[in-house]
């Protein structure tokens, strides 16, 4: 009934060269998700710094999933690693507001923009 | 879509997650079908997959042989979901989520289904009934303006 979650991790770079890593999301985020997006963020290379979410693909996300994204966030926080987001839909948009994500990641309306917002 | 006497839909759904996405689309097209803006369907689908969450999970405890029952209904001014459960009802208030405690690890991530639901509809209750179970009551208005 829910469509698996994929993960698929990138390594972009900015204006200036700086390493951006960007996590892109496939399917459902859900309670199910938890293991795939974790093991995929800590596998991150050492020293990532600048992160972009991109939530594209996602095609369904509810609180149980948003708690792993804040998990996330958690410690990309105790690492000090800055985390831009694009592809929400304008409802989740409201969602992650309403949460208070936003004060954690920067949403943007697409993935240019997220990567010269780091510049 | 316009409905001389009012209609109503039922869904009894096993208590597994995943499922709830059958009465999130159903929902989205009941809603749909009745005129309901694109940014209020929206709003309605995660309320109703949230409440459909909580009634698997907390009245249910993931008893897939427990059903949840789902009934959609209407009048001229409202959509209204109701999501039954066989559990004993929510017994704490619905507090908005503190990101700032969440990211220092000192509230619990998850924990926002409730609050979402009262955030994304116009009416929104929740009634204990034991021994026959609980019940969410979520009502959207087909025109805000008018309340």
């Amino acid at each position: 009934m829910q469509t698996e979650t994929s993960v698929k991790v990138e390594q972009l770079k900015t204006a200036a060269e700086a390493a951006v890593a960007i996590i892109r999301f496939h399917g459902d985020i859900t309670s199910t998700s938890k293991a795939v997006i974790l093991d995929a963020y800590r596998a991150l290379p050492a020293g990532t710094d600048k992160l972009i979410f991109d939530f594209t693909k996602v095609d369904y996300l509810n609180s149980s999933g948003i708690a792993i994204l804040i998990q996330l966030l958690m410690e990309a926080h105790k690492t000090a690693q800055a985390v831009h987001s694009f592809g929400l839909s304008a409802h989740f948009q409201k969602v992650f507001a309403m949460v208070g994500i936003t004060k954690y990641t920067h949403l943007y309306p697409d993935q240019a923009a997220a990567l010269t917002a780091f510049s | 879509m316009t409905l001389e006497k009012p209609l109503s839909i039922e869904l009894r759904l096993p208590s597994k997650l995943g499922f709830e996405k059958i009465a999130m689309q159903t929902a989205a097209s009941y809603a749909t079908l009745l005129g309901l803006g694109l940014d209020r369907v929206e709003d309605l689908k995660t309320a109703v997959a949230e409440a459909c969450i909580n009634a698997i999970e907390h009245g249910n405890h993931g008893d897939e042989k427990i059903i949840v029952g789902v009934i959609l209904s209407m009048d001229h001014e409202r959509l209204e979901v109701k999501v039954l459960d066989h559990g004993s009802g929510i017994q704490h208030a619905v507090l908005p989520p503190d990101i700032d405690k969440k990211i220092l690890g000192e509230e619990d991530p998850r924990g926002m289904g409730m609050f979402l639901i009262q955030a994304l509809v116009d009416e929104v209750e929740w009634v204990s009934n034991p021994p026959e179970g609980s019940y969410a009551r979520l009502v959207i208005y087909l025109d805000r303006e008018k309340h």
